[in-house]
């Protein structure tokens, strides 16, 4: 299990030096730099122009400018933000318990309702409760999430008035300082009334937006997996033996049919991080996607560069977190090595 | 640890709660600021967020382009226009209380000799917290104009400037010439963190700075300070990028006053029983850049062709969809000196042809057209009206292509000159007429300034606006603009477009809310029905 883990561990340091590479250079690749983005219509005289390029160091080499960047992380320096110029880290930091906050409800949701749906419909195969909820997940996986979230707004927002609009919070009635960052939790610790319930109001759209495309897959793969592990001899041999139903499909077929799911799940988490960039946008979420948004538009390399990096590092983690799930659910799969 | 950060948190939480019954009002912002310090920052949505807590020397009148005596009481302008006095109001308070500071001291002298030597002398001690770069500063000439900022008693402030300037009243009504308090920058430098200098402002301002999370919310408290209590009690920015999620805020009433509506909502937002759609011309001009310095635009009769080949009602019928006005100035009606004598341009395509055949342009000459790729408040869709103007152009025998960059790029090239037709424009910073009339200025030797990407240099145009700028008398230099507008017609300095309309939406419940013609945003004499 160790040497499973320092070999995989081994294996995303390439993975690391690449997407600092790629990263580095896709931002510069794009036209514009920091300090003609924010003149505007103002413009710049050429001289002052080389004046800010020099204080910002954008006048160095780019491979310098690449050293620089990599000799800074190696040390744990992730920059400081060309736009606020406070530390990327502590931007990251402040603004990632949003994001996480989010995703971990969005993913919660899917699992909750999509593995149910995927075994209902594998129990039902070709039914109408099987091809309803088949649609539906195909439904769901094409939906634009702009589109979805914008149209949930306006009928259960402001044409109902079930749920907020947008934000964390209703900010008018609850203020208190964030201490773990998660609304949920700060919400209870605030001790405010009704600033819980007013938090988890605020979470249901931004949360069905994000785990709609999720869910549609984990429905879809789960029933999948399923039809294919119900055709086994050895479920066979669990009816005959005369379990109950739903001791067979629960048990012994559900169990071993996760695998592949599980797979998806952690893949999904990627998806949903980069989905996360479209919902916190149009939910005014503060999270960490808004943000990595603003500093495209405003050319911010460092914020870019930091944050595109700590988010890969939470997607490598995922992964890697996954790989070491399937040992506990098949204990078949030895990393022992 | 965790014990005493969730006592912390009771305490915050008891000790606010009494604010939930007092009067708040939500305004649905754009974006994050910079920072809060408005010396640095250019983007409306960073002087947005610093507005509440400062205030300048003098200030425009709500909604108008009028400055007025603000922390100073009254100023004095010599003869020579060389020296200007200024007399600060006394007993101005700073905010107590905002990062563990209180302040000692009123507002003085030196708090105004700090405010503008840190953007002005590079040995300031803070001229180089937080970056440092003082964009509005530079951009309004301040380096070249002043010689000096003394005091000759600590409400008395004397500000020597080496030519008479007389915009230069206008130019500190402008954020950039927001004072801070000398006081709290001694405080922070002392403490080891000058940066929380532009982090957590310290001002004199209609509301005091309470917090600010990120990409989420700034929130601020009344203030009653020299200009007396607000109406509101809670100040709100709930920060909210998407347009279209604003609208449904504001409907929600989860905000009250919105920016920047959704040019689609507009319709909308009109019928909405809840909210009510104001609107005012812009202090804006959008405007065709012909480039003077290349055949054939280098001849003012081809130029004059180009302005009756291109029809501009279909442009205001169709990009601006009657959210603007035809221009004929390159200043807007609301302006002071705009001259209604000016005959514009008709749009005539028969009379162009003759012309352009008549100045030797041969039929089917390639051109460009460059139009920009982002949505300004003088352009609604600069691809749209540069596609019009294409067809316009082949009616008359030109065959022009389209060609656009990256925003900064696009800005770049244009200044460099390398266009021959391109699209942009100009939003007022200050309601001074040589705001705009500068864009079409040459410099000493005749070449034109970084801001005139038509390259077009006339030096008699020249002369008056250096004219205009020494004079104090409101009546000469009105007379002197009109001059000046009429020779920016005859020689098609640019193609005026048009100058558009801002809309901005509140909910029925506020009052007391007035458009600012320089797009900000201020909430001292706001008020809004529980």
């Amino acid at each position: 299990m160790f040497r499973f883990l320092l070999k995989r561990l081994a294996l995303t340091l390439p993975t690391f030096l690449a997407l600092m590479l790629v990263t580095f250079l896709m931002i510069r690749l794009v036209p514009g730099d920091p300090i003609e983005v924010r003149r505007g219509e103002r413009g710049i005289t050429p001289e002052r122009l080389e004046q800010l390029r020099h204080e910002m160091g954008l006048d160095q080499p780019v491979l310098k400018q690449f050293l620089d960047y990599v000799w800074g992380i190696l040390n744990g320096d992730f920059g400081v933000s060309i736009v606020s110029r406070t530390p990327i880290l502590d931007e990251f930091i402040k603004l990632f318990p949003a994001t996480l906050e989010l995703t971990i409800c969005a993913m919660t949701f899917a699992i909750a309702l999509g593995i149910p749906a995927g075994v209902y419909a594998a129990t039902r195969r070709g039914g109408v409760a099987d091809q309803t909820l088949m649609g539906l997940a195909l439904t769901g996986y094409s939906m634009p999430i702009f589109w979805w979230g914008l149209l949930l707004i306006l009928v259960m927002s402001n044409t109902l008035g079930l749920t907020p609009v947008s934000g964390r919070i209703d900010l008018i009635k609850y203020y208190f300082q964030p201490v773990t960052g998660f609304m949920l939790i700060d919400s209870v610790l605030s001790g405010q009334k009704g600033a819980f319930l007013d938090a988890v109001r605020h979470l249901i759209l931004p949360m069905i937006v994000l785990g709609t495309v999720p869910l549609a897959v984990i429905a879809r793969m789960t029933r999948s997996s399923m039809l294919e592990i119900l055709g086994e001899d050895y479920v066979r041999t669990a009816r005959a033996k005369g379990l109950s139903a739903a001791r067979v499909v629960g048990v012994h077929a559900l169990r071993n049919a996760l695998i592949p799911v599980v797979t998806v799940i952690g893949l999904q988490t990627g998806t949903l991080l980069a989905g996360a960039v479209l919902t916190e946008t149009i939910f005014s979420w503060p999270g960490v996607g808004k943000w990595l948004i603003e500093s495209i538009g405003r050319r911010d390399y460092p914020a870019l560069q930091g944050g595109i990096m700590l988010i890969s590092t939470m997607v490598i983690l995922v992964n890697l977190a996954v790989d070491l799930l399937y040992g506990l659910i098949n204990p078949r799969i030895c990393h022992g090595g | 640890m965790k014990k005493t950060m969730f006592a912390a948190a009771l305490l915050a939480a008891t000790a606010l709660s009494g604010a939930a019954s007092a009067k708040s009002l939500a305004y649905c912002s754009e974006g994050s600021p910079e920072n809060f310090s408005p010396s640095m920052n250019t983007t409306g949505t960073s002087l947005d967020a610093a507005r509440p807590v400062y205030n300048k020397l003098v200030q425009f009148e709500p909604g108008s382009t009028t400055p007025k005596p603000a922390l100073a009481e009254s100023f004095t302008i010599s003869e020579d226009g060389l020296t200007i006095t200024f007399k600060l109001r006394a007993g101005v308070k700073f905010h107590s209380g905002v990062n563990g500071f209180t302040p000692s001291r009123d507002l003085t002298a030196d708090d105004v000799i700090w405010s503008f030597e840190r953007q002005w002398k590079a040995d300031h001690p803070y001229a180089k917290v937080s970056g440092g770069a003082y964009d509005y500063f530079n951009d309004m000439g301040m380096p070249d104009s002043l010689d000096s900022i003394t005091k000759t008693d600590d409400l008395t402030v004397v500000m020597k400037l080496k030519a008479p300037n007389a915009p230069i009243i206008a130019n500190l009504a402008m954020d950039f010439a927001t004072i801070h308090s000398a006081e709290y920058a001694k405080f922070l430098m002392d403490k080891g963190t000058p940066e929380q200098f532009d982090q957590m402002p310290v001002g004199t301002g209609s509301f005091q700075f309470v917090d600010y999370q990120k990409d989420a919310v700034i929130r601020y408290k009344a203030f009653e300070g020299w200009a007396g209590k607000p109406k509101v009690d809670d100040l709100i920015y709930a920060i909210t990028p998407d347009p279209t999620a604003r609208y449904a805020k504001l409907k929600a009433n989860e905000c009250q006053v919105m920016i920047a509506p959704n040019p689609a909502d507009l319709e909308a937002m009109g019928k909405d029983p809840d909210v009510n759609l104001m609107s005012q011309a812009g202090l804006n001009i959008g405007y065709l850049s012909m480039n003077a310095q290349k055949p054939p635009f280098d001849k003012p009769e081809v130029r004059q062709a180009i302005a009756m080949a291109i029809d501009r009602d279909a442009i205001l019928k169709e990009v601006y969809q009657g959210a603007g006005q035809k221009a004929k100035n390159p200043i807007p009606p609301t302006m002071w000196s705009y001259d209604e004598a000016t005959v514009d341009y008709e749009y005539n395509p028969e009379k162009a042809k003759e012309i352009l055949k008549a100045a030797g342009v041969a039929e089917g000459l390639a051109t460009d057209i460059w139009w920009m790729p982002v949505q300004r408040p003088y352009n609604p869709n600069a691809k749209r009206i540069a596609e019009m103007m294409q067809s316009d152009l082949a009616k008359v025998g030109l065959t022009a292509t389209l060609v656009s960059f990256e925003w900064g790029e696009y800005r770049k090239r244009l200044q460099a000159g390398e266009h021959q037709l391109g699209l942009l424009g100009w939003t007022g910073d200050n309601g001074d007429p040589d705001n705009f009339f500068f864009l079409a200025g040459c410099d000493k030797d005749g070449k034109p300034a970084g801001q005139n990407i038509s390259k077009w240099c006339d030096p008699k145009f020249n002369e008056l606006m250096l004219k205009a700028r020494s004079s104090t008398d409101m009546a000469e230099r009105t007379k002197i603009y009109q001059e000046m507008q009429k020779l920016h017609h005859d020689g098609v300095a640019w193609l005026n477009i048009a100058h558009s309309t801002v809309f901005e939406p509140t909910r029925k419940s506020v009052s007391g809310y007035k458009i600012s013609p320089f797009g900000a945003h201020e909430f001292q004499n706001v008020d809004v029905a529980e």
